[in-house]
């Protein structure tokens, strides 16, 4: 924790809900099709056509705001957002004011390595709300020209408003993947930021410590275009400094400087304010006349409060407790999502070791997922193959480092480890036939017997060698041993 | 009687039986149109080809034994302000005037589905802002009955057409008054059904809340008719309502026994003409003769109607409208001289030291819009976006908008506390007969107030008919108002009909003369 000031953080994040149609049309949310191709006379706005509600969007917003712990309204509205965008086809958004769907609640993070406290943070309200379409700026061809994809234009999209109750850009760090985690759990979202399905802005300001006691608040930045946590991280603690180095210079504090809007270099690493014009933008906010208000029910909130299923927090206190592994392992697994939790489930189960299946997991699988950057959905081997492979180490038919090269064989080849165990003709040593083979062989090297005895411990590696040189089979920490005996017998 | 002045119902009659053919009405309709439309200027378009095509299509299946719809081989007049897949659909702007709606708004759907046969486009104020036609972009349509005076409006081509004989139906769209104001200074015969019984999908917002579709015709029966196909849920347009259509054209000729009539002391105060006043008092005279009884009313929030209406209206008007920017389709401004505009601009307060400024010039996208709606809209579309916009600004929005939804609840209370004692309101349409062509058009404020007694019916989101029920001393129709609780299309329609088997105000029509 800096002692100089205290870093004040609240996030605003947007999540695309996973649903086969838009808000308020029937045309596909699909990403990547062709511009312009999922589009109709509702998402572009057309003079004449009407809104309808996609029930779908609903749920799935009513599903995340319950698992955010917030209060469900038992009669929301919406209302028309004004302002001109090219890529806001009928000149106003459709969103929530003043009555959203939802408020008040609140997401609980934790850090394993607790390099902050547990807490809890507030979230001021979660609204539902169409999305724009894109614009992208076509500046090669030198005259600047802007081209419209209408296809997003629709897309529901939930905002989540956090309380400004995190106090450093690791505790945002957590709080975002941890939403991200809680919404990939419930289906609603893939929360994947390079496709745009989740955006984040941060508000930002310091409480400075003065030194008469007295607590100077700088002024609040909001910071947008940032495209992955951590460059959220990197943003705010960038942010902080800028902001501390300013007040230091100008003395400029909360009350006397409006709210400033700042993009992320991610490049140059650095905040940079946006232009806007002065005068602040009035929205003209009023009630969609084209929409009924919505009611939502206590029956429906309690039938979705049941399908809502277990959530990370839970699963990963019950990980930990059912099969014995640490808080720290349970919260690895759990971050990666429902589909490796499962796979581990399935691993630890097979093998009857929570600790081991974890760390095969955890050195060997994920691993791999990052280095081939795929999710553990096209992970090659089944858990009940690498099961195979792991009773094996376990039977101690095999050291872990013959089973790691087993594995990487798994993984080039597709064989199984049973099919590659039997091709290399890897058998189980007769330890009397390893205690005969070493015998022989240390009995054949007495210099090197010498420097053992001499205390160069490490000269007995040539004895391992010559060993597995002879029986490829054999367990080198096991032949060591016996060397080591052996030799200082003699 | 020769087909342009027989009514719907009975051409219907006589296309059923093989007596006429499709084509036949198609053609005479089309014939009366080319007389006449030239002095009366009804239509944005005409296609007569293709209506002849239609009909022919129609008479061919007719005589096949193949189903046929509803209305098979009935020619109606649209309103300019429904998409019509393929056609243009301009709303009377030049905003508009190059825009072809892709889709079908599902009034027309159902139109083309049963089988009318579409004769043309009906001229209108721009963006059925308007209460005289005179706000078309295009030109003004004129009374049929004196070429001088205005037929009322918004859908004032639409009430022209139908005493014109250039079609039987017409489609008309009403937010504050724009089908019964027209047909009452036109002397047809105008529905506005209740809020959300006919579907709006494709029908080119004004403002949402208000905006109605409904039918004009010669009489209540032809109104039935024509109802009873538009009318019905769609799924399209989340507010319209999800109860079935009664048979309004099966009803219409059962009259209403015991009918309790309501009589709104405030709408016969000062500024109401004293022929429009006794015509409409001579009409209550005839239904009191038919049976009906009486009661005299107070509906006090009513004199805040147009208030309210001139901040909801312009209100929902200024967000429906933000879409026409240039950008997607409609008019854009001429793109060229608009930049070399902005540099010179920006060169001048440059070259003028005035640096700060040079800054602050439009950038292109904010020029493109600015300028593009400034061509594009009419100076009353103008004045409505600048109104609502004003209305819904921040720190204006309690004062005005919120404040206006308290008193269109009060509005609706008067509507519920009077249907409680009575089943119908009667009163006029309009304080005076038609007026001249030009004379309020400088005057906005007077031309607001010739919705006075129809935007209550919107506001309250009940239903209104207009029937004619006399003329004034110079020869001009004379409407009665009807309005009804929700949902009770059917009953306004049995009242009028009651009242046009006792008179025939109704089948009165202009002289026109090539």
């Amino acid at each position: 924790m800096n002692e100089l000031y205290t870093i004040i953080i609240g996030l605003e994040v947007h999540v695309q809900l996973q649903t086969q149609s838009k808000l308020f049309c029937g045309c596909s949310t699909q990403f990547g099709a062709a511009p312009n191709t999922q589009t109709c006379p509702v998402c572009i706005g057309l003079p004449g056509a009407l809104p309808v509600m996609n029930r779908r969007a609903f749920d799935l917003a009513l599903r995340s705001a319950i698992a955010l712990n917030c209060d469900i309204a038992p009669y929301t509205k919406w209302d028309r957002k004004q302002y001109y965008y090219p890529d806001l086809p009928k000149g106003f958004q459709i969103s929530q004011y003043d009555l959203p769907f939802s408020d008040d609640g609140f997401l609980a993070i934790e850090d394993p390595k607790v390099r902050f406290e547990p807490k809890k943070v507030g979230i001021i309200r979660v609204h539902l709300e169409e999305d724009a379409g894109k614009s992208m700026h076509d500046e090669i061809s030198g005259k600047a020209d802007s081209r419209i994809d209408l296809n997003r234009a629709g897309t529901p999209l939930l905002e989540i408003v956090s309380q400004p109750d995190m106090r450093s850009p690791l505790e945002a760090k957590a709080y975002l993947t941890e939403i991200k985690l809680l919404l990939t759990y419930l289906g609603v979202s893939d929360c994947n930021m390079q496709e745009g399905s989740l955006r984040v802005d941060a508000n930002v300001n310091l409480h400075i410590n003065l030194p008469d006691g007295h607590v100077a608040k700088t002024p609040i930045v909001e910071i947008k275009n940032m495209n992955s946590f951590r460059a959220v991280e990197r943003a705010l603690a960038f942010e902080a400094d800028r902001q501390y180095d300013e007040w230091r210079e100008t003395g400029k504090t909360i009350g006397s400087s409006p709210k400033q809007t700042s993009g992320w270099d991610d490049v140059a690493n650095v905040t940079r304010p946006q232009r806007y014009k002065e005068e602040s933008s009035d929205y003209r906010y009023f009630p969609e006349p084209d929409l009924a208000p919505v009611t939502v029910g206590d029956k429906e909130i309690d039938r979705i409060r049941e399908e809502l299923g277990e959530l990370p927090a839970d699963l990963r206190a019950r990980l930990a407790a059912t099969y014995e592994i640490s808080d720290y392992d349970s919260d690895v697994l759990v971050n990666q999502g429902p589909a490796a939790v499962n796979y581990f489930v399935e691993l630890a189960t097979l093998v009857k070791d929570g600790k081991v299946a974890s760390n095969w997991i955890q050195q060997d699988v994920l691993r791999t997922l990052n280095e081939r950057n795929i999710s553990i959905d096209k992970f090659p081997i089944p858990a009940i193959g690498l099961a195979e492979l792991i009773s094996r180490v376990q039977a101690g038919d095999l050291d872990t480092s013959r089973g790691r090269e087993i594995f990487t064989e798994m993984l080039a080849t597709g064989q199984t480890a049973v099919q590659i165990i039997s091709a290399r003709g890897i058998a189980r040593v007769d330890d009397l036939e390893l205690i005969a083979l070493c015998n022989e062989i240390v009995t054949a090297n007495p210099r090197i017997v010498a420097d053992i005895k001499s205390g160069k411990v490490q000269a007995a590696g040539n004895l391992v060698g010559q060993v597995k040189k002879r029986n490829p089979n054999v367990n080198p920490g096991r032949v060591r041993e016996i060397c080591l005996e052996i030799a200082e017998k003699m | 009687m020769t087909l342009v002045e027989s009514s719907a119902t009975q051409l219907l009659a006589q296309l059923n039986s093989g007596h006429v053919s499709a084509v036949e009405v198609t053609r005479a309709y089309l014939d009366r149109i080319e007389r006449f439309d030239p002095q009366v200027k009804v239509f944005l378009r005409s296609d007569g080809d293709a209506a002849v095509a239609q009909a022919a299509d129609i008479d061919r299946r007719r005589s096949q034994g193949k189903p046929v719809g509803k209305l098979a081989g009935l020619p109606v007049a649209v309103k300019d302000l429904l998409c019509s897949r393929g056609e243009l659909t301009t709303c009377g702007s030049r905003m508009l005037e190059n825009f072809r709606a892709p889709y079908d708004s599902t009034v027309v759907a159902r139109l083309r589905a049963a089988d009318a046969v579409f004769i043309g486009r009906t001229n209108l104020d721009e963006f059925a802002m308007g209460g005289s036609n005179e706000n078309s972009a295009f030109f003004p349509t004129r009374n049929p009955w004196d070429l001088t005076r205005i037929p009322g409006g918004s859908s004032g081509g639409a009430a022209a057409c139908v005493a014109a004989d250039m079609a039987p139906l017409a489609i008309g769209t009403d937010t504050g008054g724009s089908i019964r104001q027209p047909a009452g200074l036109c002397g047809v015969t105008g529905l506005k059904p209740t809020y959300g019984r006919v579907s709006r999908y494709g029908l080119v917002a004004f403002a949402s809340s208000l905006d109605q579709i409904g039918p004009m015709a010669r009489s209540a029966e032809d109104a039935a008719l024509l109802l009873e196909v538009i009318a019905g849920h769609d799924e399209r347009d989340a507010t319209s309502i999800s109860q079935a259509v009664p048979q309004y054209s099966q009803t219409v000729s059962q009259p209403l026994a015991g009918l309790r009539l309501g009589l709104v002391r405030e709408h016969f105060g000062p500024g109401l003409d004293g022929e429009v006043e006794s015509a409409v008092r001579e009409a209550i005279r005839v239904y009191v003769s038919l049976g009906a009884k009486v009661v005299d009313l107070s509906m006090p929030h009513g004199k805040y109607g147009v208030a309210t209406y001139y901040i909801i209206a312009p209100s929902e008007a200024s967000s429906n409208l933000a879409r026409y920017d240039g950008v997607h389709y409609g008019y854009r401004t001429d793109e060229e001289p608009m930049i070399e505009e902005l540099a010179e601009e920006r060169k001048q307060l440059v070259a003028a030291g005035r640096l700060k400024e040079a800054e602050q010039v439009d950038n292109p996208l904010v020029r493109l819009y600015r300028k593009s709606r400034a061509e594009g809209f009419g100076p009353e579309v103008k004045r409505r976006i600048m109104l609502g916009t004003y209305a819904l600004s921040a720190g204006y929005y309690d004062a005005y908008y919120l404040k206006a939804l308290k008193v269109r609840r009060l509005i609706r209370g008067d509507y519920d506390n009077a249907f409680a004692k009575v089943d119908l309101i009667a009163g006029p349409v309009t304080s005076t007969p038609a007026f001249k062509i030009g004379e309020k058009s400088e005057d906005p404020l007077a031309m607001y107030l010739v919705d006075l007694y129809t935007v209550t019916a919107n506001l309250a989101g009940v239903g209104g008919i207009s029937i004619p029920c006399g003329f004034s001393s110079g020869g001009l129709p004379i409407g009665l108002q009807l309005q009804a609780p929700p949902l009770e299309e059917e009953r306004l329609l049995r009242a009028a009909h009651m009242f046009q088997q006792a008179t025939d105000w109704h089948t009165r029509r202009p002289t026109l003369v090539d």
